[in-house]
């Protein structure tokens, strides 16, 4: 099942490198006459209530979702690793502070976190990426932090500072990389949980503006013809499903 | 017939054939060595006949009957009943959360022995049996509350019981301080003519094997290279690679003792140092100075402070009171290096053996890429290591190359003195042989000042031309490595030297 979790991610990557490779719709101009059509094999998960090929939207959206989640990741791995970096190395008061202030992050709920964040920055979706990145520091530090503090004890990083090495040398060239294998292994993680985050603050309309094919938004649209058009929210969502899953499953690999 | 009879059994991990078709046998009552070095499967071997790791193919016959094929539910059946087994580790062994009297009544419940009140009768005898003060209080502790000594005598009073007919003991000792390994040693020896026990001993240390064994058997990658008598094999082995053991083992080969070294400025004065952990004085008021171009030794059991002394000395720890002076370094982390014992985990993982070589002369600005390149190279050469190595990574080092390694990091910014602690406890003999021979060379060509840190006598009266002997965060006495071992003036300096093995005195 490896394989399969790879090809899910790598699909998506050429969805949103090469959205016309894979479809021959407009995203955002549908063709009236052929609104709110199921499944069918000229359009693969059906139509929207304007008449736009849903697979076509999903494609085209993967670039929003998936830029959004990298820079999500991006924020909390960089800035979650220095935190965990320096409260490791430094110890003491630096160390206290650092830690108690992600204390705190963690105790707020992730969501709330994240809506807090975009109302002090505005809605858009890269506001929307940074809110969601700012909630999985507190995640990165604290284990970045555990790691360094099990390198730092080791002998070879003792053996480096007796052989004349600077603090900011040996943490470079012996701390940084022998603790960086579990915090990539949880960047994996954090990829499919930005994804879900992000999609969910599309959902609630804090995202990228309509008509705008972000994967949330597009379940959000779906929801008013949940009664009649099931395919308008299950089809996004089940891709939506599979990506957090794989990602899950990569994660899970390289830890 | 024998008690135990092994015949060609061959064991194997995932594919990887680690016993090859051993056979050995011990008598009734007879106290039979296995020795080897790591790797040699002498553990595999102990634990296959046990069946913790069924063998693939062989015989194992107990009084005459082959129990190798035996499942594990028959096999319970003969475990602790005839069979007893001491573990390595006594930190591991024991179960933390258990106190140590339920975990030896434990043995006697699986076989059924007795009602309540006979069993706790029996724990009581069994811990007082093994040496233990005020068996009752002892049976109520948990062990972390006893010492790595005490733990050890409550597996032995657990592998007694039920008094089998054999005991196996891996490494019964390997972990424990000298003064108690023999305390240990002799109690095995009491209760195997007390019960008339066979003791089947597994270990790596050929002096423990040479005293105390009636037969000996070699084992080498899998093979048993020799097996007789102890006293016949020691007198005249037959295979080379016994012979090897036997010239590498320092316990073994009485060498000449090292003249006194030549008079020269000190290298190493250390006055009065103090160190204190939370109240508790782990170096207390040590002072000794260490000749320019001789090795000082400071020996001494675990908790004797001798490696915090260490650390002082290489400012990794500082001191309460009391100074250190290298006279003649100006820069100290160039002119003081220190090599560590545990070669699998003072060299990073990730960095290859010329990075790791490299580090220093980078760290000081040495020459440039070019330059560095070639230091590198001659220094592994210096310590005996082939170019190709030069890209390999740590893990793909055996222990004697990896402590090569270190050795070489030390020397890339051509210290004056350098700091070994226990830098050879972690190797095989004939390993450890060879480190100490280029560290011997070393100092002969780089005229380099050793302060050498152990715990082992065998290996300080090799390599050492004065010694300290540590106890209890102080000195207790001082001098050359021959007025220590000839004639000892400290009571403990002596009760250190009678747990050494026979031959070394």
């Amino acid at each position: 099942m490896r394989w399969l979790s790879w090809l899910v991610v790598a699909l998506v990557v050429l969805w949103a490198v090469v959205p016309w490779l894979f479809t021959g719709y407009d995203p955002l101009n549908g063709v009236p006459a052929e609104k709110l059509q199921g499944p069918s094999a000229a359009h693969w998960f059906g139509t929207d209530a304007v008449g736009r090929d849903v697979f076509a939207r999903v494609v085209h959206g993967s670039v929003h979702s998936l830029s959004g989640a990298f820079v999500a990741v991006g924020v909390g791995l960089v800035l979650g690793t220095l935190l965990g970096l320096l409260a490791g190395s430094a110890g003491g008061p630096a160390d206290e502070i650092i830690m108690r202030l992600m204390d705190v992050l963690l105790s707020v709920p992730g969501l709330l976190l994240a809506l807090t964040v975009i109302i002090l920055l505005g809605p858009g979706t890269v506001n929307v990426a940074i809110a969601v990145g700012v909630g999985s520091v507190a995640a990165f530090a604290r284990l970045a932090r555990a790691e360094v503090v099990r390198v730092r004890r080791s002998d070879y990083v003792e053996a480096a500072f007796g052989s004349g090495g600077t603090f900011v040398a040996v943490l470079w060239r012996h701390v940084l990389p022998n603790s960086l294998g579990p915090v990539v292994a949880l960047a994996a993680l954090q990829f499919g949980v930005a994804i879900l985050a992000i999609s969910t603050l599309g959902f609630l309309g804090y995202g990228a503006e309509p008509p705008t094919p972000e994967w949330g938004l597009l379940i959000s649209e779906g929801r008013n013809y949940l009664a009649t058009s099931w395919w308008l929210t299950t089809l996004p969502g089940a891709v939506v499903v599979a990506v957090v899953l794989a990602a899950g499953r990569i994660s899970k690999e390289i830890r | 017939m024998s008690l135990l009879d092994v015949r060609d059994l061959r064991v194997s991990y995932g594919g990887h054939e680690a016993v090859k078709g051993v056979s050995l046998s011990v008598g009734e009552g007879e106290f039979v060595a296995v020795v080897g070095e790591s790797g040699s499967g002498k553990t595999t071997t102990a634990n296959a006949i046990i069946g913790l790791h069924p063998g693939d193919s062989g015989e194992i016959l107990l009084n005459g009957t082959d129990i190798a094929r035996w499942s594990q539910r028959r096999l319970r059946v003969i475990r602790g009943a005839q069979i007893g087994l001491v573990p390595q580790d006594p930190s591991n062994s024991l179960n933390p959360v258990k106190k140590v009297g339920a975990q030896i009544a434990e043995t006697l419940l699986i076989h059924r022995h007795g009602d309540k009140t006979s069993r706790r009768r029996r724990v009581l005898e069994l811990l007082e049996r093994v040496g233990l003060d005020d068996p009752a209080r002892r049976a109520g502790q948990y062990p972390h509350e006893l010492s790595g000594g005490m733990r050890q005598r409550v597996l032995i009073a657990a592998a007694i019981a039920l008094r089998p007919s054999l005991i196996i003991a891996d490494e019964p000792t390997s972990a424990l301080d000298v003064t108690v390994q023999r305390r240990i040693l002799d109690l095995i020896d009491d209760l195997r003519q007390e019960y008339g026990t066979a003791v089947l001993l597994v270990t790596h240390d050929l002096g423990i094997a040479a005293a105390r064994s009636d037969r000996l058997v070699v084992m080498r990658e899998g093979l048993v290279e020799e097996s007789g008598g102890t006293r016949e094999v020691l007198a005249a082995p037959a295979a080379a690679y016994t012979r090897r053991l036997l010239a590498d083992a320092p316990a073994l080969s009485a060498r000449a003792f090292k003249e006194p070294p030549p008079q020269a400025g000190p290298a190493i004065v250390v006055r009065d140092l103090v160190k204190e952990f939370g109240g508790f004085r782990a170096v207390d008021g040590v002072s000794f100075e260490v000749a320019r171009g001789s090795t000082h030794a400071l020996v001494g059991e675990s908790g004797s402070g001798k490696t915090t002394t260490a650390r002082i000395v290489t400012r990794f720890e500082k001191a309460d009171s009391g100074s250190v002076e290298i006279p003649g370094v100006t820069e100290f982390r160039r002119g003081v290096q220190l090599v560590y014992q545990n070669p699998y985990g003072s060299l990073d993982p990730r960095h290859s053996v010329a990075r790791i070589v490299e580090e220093p002369l980078r760290n000081f600005r040495l020459g440039d890429r070019a330059a560095r390149r070639t230091r590198v190279k001659e220094l592994l050469d210096r310590v005996a290591l082939p170019e190709a190595l030069l890209e390999r990574k740590p893990r793909e080092l055996s222990g004697g190359q990896r402590q090569r390694v270190a050795i070489a990091r030390a020397l890339a910014v051509e210290p004056q003195v350098v700091v070994l602690d226990e830098a050879v406890s972690a190797l095989d003999v004939t390993v450890q042989a060879q480190i100490l021979d280029l560290l011997e060379q070393l100092q002969r060509d780089l005229g380099l000042t050793y302060l050498f840190i152990s715990h082992d006598l065998a290996v300080v009266r090799q390599i050492s031309h004065t010694v300290s002997v540590m106890n209890k965060g102080r000195i207790v006495e001082s001098g050359t490595t021959q007025q220590i071992f000839d004639s000892p003036q400290d009571d403990y300096t002596r009760e250190l030297l009678a747990a050494v093995p026979e031959p070394v005195r």
